[in-house]
């Protein structure tokens, strides 16, 4: 979790991800920010995240993302 | 048949009124009658491509769920035999299968929009090749261009797409599958919409309510007021300029870049609003295509309220897939070792941003203006986000973010950037834009604003001043909107003033729309989309 905090913070260094959970739907994170999330996150986990997962309530928060790459891991 | 026409306004009212006249459960199959009468009217030959891209992409989608059953059943049949690493390889074998049924639909539907949509284009371009060759030409084809059928295989490829992922199940009934690929409202110029949220409401029974139903004319009401009043009428002054580009330079090309854009949003979003207004006085619910985009801030912000629809189309079903697909990701790998972290993190957003806008480029015109006009679209939006940390810094030493006036600036600078970029769309070829476009900064006419030769470019005094009126009109309805739909606030009035109201925007339609003499009520702009 501190790892994805990490990347989090780099991309948007004014926010606080540990309480935001409305990343997608107040567009803290848009099209483009959420890209650059995914490349360093397949980067860092070893995981792929493709379209399909690509859905509000995958990134609202740092927590759902979190879920998202553990489900992904166990699905590898 | 033109939504401005007589005839499409008693086909309107005769539906509108058998929908509630029919049994409820044939209300659906009323309205694809309905839909299919007015795409045969629309040109009988054009219906075998729907029907095409509405039978391809129906099969595939159920092929597709088939086979996710038919993997799910064998899967839990064999449970306790096959192991961890058969069943991840049976399920990538079922994967591929799918995803063969999606290529093999996308290159029909694609592939008949590429061939009647931009076989002349490619041909035009194959000639200058051959010309500087010196060799002879190729014959262009002569192809028509169905009626909306940019927005129908969209909305049937988002479909396929959606089932393939397994957003929700497919539709097993070929005939409502229909109904949702060629509504009516919904062929001439979108919104491109999706079947989980128009599906619903599409196939339901409703119910007359007055409300609902004087609530959706009185959008169509308004939808007409924009289209004739102001689009229609601002048309002949923008044919004008752009009709004769030896004569109307400079000031007139900034004069006709601003009119294009004003007429350009009240043409479309009226459209829209006809559309949508449509639907609702049947109790069906399109989603918005617009959120009051001339009020944005940045460009950026502009395209998450103009045109939403097919913005977030291409971002769903070509920019997420691009960027997040393996190649991508490997390339990307491949250029942060390269090239640095930054550049490496940066280049899937960029070259997947750059597919995207040449898409949304072509997707708009088989021309290179509107390519050019797609990437310069991508160019700003780039360099903005470059300029951010520049921006940050900006903003850190001077707080005006949020102050009135810096809004305005905002505002006003997004707006001007709008219409430098729609100039493209205007103009028939890339030179005579640029030669448009410099002619504002070497043509020194600007006295035209103001000494009279505006009244030359087919508007009267009076037209003018209809116009002005009417632009004031949609401003005061997009402010007012900001707080809540205006039609409820209207509403809350007393009898006398909503009556006012409806009647006086009715008269408005009737007596100061553009007909006559010198007039033609016109094709909307996104039609030939």
């Amino acid at each position: 979790m501190e790892e994805l905090l990490r990347i989090l913070k780099d991309l948007r260094p004014n926010i606080d991800f540990e309480t935001q959970e409305r990343l997608i739907d107040d567009m803290i994170l848009d099209s483009l920010a959420l890209v650059s999330l995914i490349s360093e996150i397949s980067e860092e986990f070893d995981v792929t995240i493709t379209a399909k997962d690509i859905i509000p309530e995958n990134f609202n928060s740092a927590k759902a993302l979190y879920a998202l790459i553990q489900r992904l891991e166990d699905e590898d | 048949m033109l939504f401005t026409s007589y005839g499409f306004i008693g086909f309107a009212a005769v539906l509108v009124s058998a929908y509630y006249l029919v049994p409820k459960r044939c209300q659906w199959g009323l309205l694809l009658a309905a839909s299919y009468l007015f795409y045969f009217i629309a040109g009988p030959s054009a219906l075998l491509y729907l029907l095409a891209t509405t039978a391809a992409v129906w099969f595939a989608a159920l092929q597709i769920e088939k086979n996710v059953r038919r993997q799910s059943a064998y899967l839990k049949a064999r449970k306790d035999i096959l192991s961890k690493d058969e069943k991840k390889e049976y399920k990538a074998e079922q994967k591929r299968v799918r995803a063969r049924w999606v290529a093999a639909c996308l290159l029909l539907s694609i592939g008949i929009l590429a061939v009647v949509k931009y076989t002349n284009f490619f041909i035009s371009n194959v000639n200058g090749v051959l010309d500087a060759l010196d060799r002879p030409q190729l014959s262009f084809v002569t192809l028509a261009l169905p009626m909306g059928i940019s927005f129908y295989t969209f909305q049937a490829v988002g479909y396929l797409i959606d089932v393939y992922r397994g957003k929700y199940p497919a539709e097993k009934n070929p005939f409502r599958f229909a109904l949702f690929v060629s509504f009516f409202p919904l062929l001439v110029q979108g919104p491109i919409s999706r079947f989980d949220e128009l599906g619903g409401t599409l196939y339901q029974e409703h119910t007359f309510d007055k409300v609902t139903v004087c609530s959706g004319l009185q959008r169509v009401l308004w939808g007409y007021f924009k289209k004739m009043v102001i689009a229609d009428r601002m048309l002949a002054a923008v044919s004008t300029i752009i009709g004769h580009t030896d004569t109307y330079t400079g000031a007139y090309v900034f004069v006709g870049m601003i009119f294009y854009t004003l007429e350009l949003y009240a043409d479309f979003t009226g459209g829209i609003d006809i559309t949508i207004g449509l639907a609702e006085a049947m109790g069906i619910t399109v989603q918005e295509n617009f959120r009051r985009p001339y009020f944005s801030k940045s460009l950026k912000e502009y395209w998450r309220r103009w045109h939403i629809s097919m913005c977030s189309w291409f971002r769903e079903y070509l920019f997420y897939p691009v960027s997040t697909s393996r190649a991508m990701q490997r390339f990307s790998k491949f250029a942060r070792g390269r090239l640095g972290e930054a550049v490496g993190r940066r280049l899937p957003v960029y070259i997947s941003s750059f597919i995207v806008w040449f898409a949304t480029g072509i997707w708009h015109g088989a021309s290179w203006n509107f390519i050019v006009w797609g990437l310069l679209n991508w160019a700003v939006l780039m360099l903005s986000e470059e300029l951010e940390p520049l921006y940050q810094r900006f903003h850190d030493r001077f707080p005006v973010n949020g102050r009135g006036a810096y809004k305005l600036f905002q505002t006003g600078r997004t707006f001007l950037l709008v219409c430098v970029l729609n100039i493209f769309d205007c103009y028939p070829s890339l030179s005579v834009t640029a030669g448009a476009l410099g002619s504002m900064f070497t043509v020194r006419n600007w006295s035209v604003l103001w000494d009279g030769s505006l009244m030359a470019l087919g508007l009267s005094g009076l037209d003018y001043g209809i116009l002005a009126a009417g632009l004031l009109l949609m401003l005061g309805v997009s402010l007012a909107q900001r707080s809540g739909s205006v039609r409820e606030k209207i509403r809350t009035l007393r009898y006398p003033a909503r009556f006012a109201i409806w009647y006086g925007l009715f008269l408005a339609v009737l007596l100061m729309g553009a007909y006559g003499i010198g007039y033609d009520a016109s094709q909307f702009i996104y039609n030939q989309f």
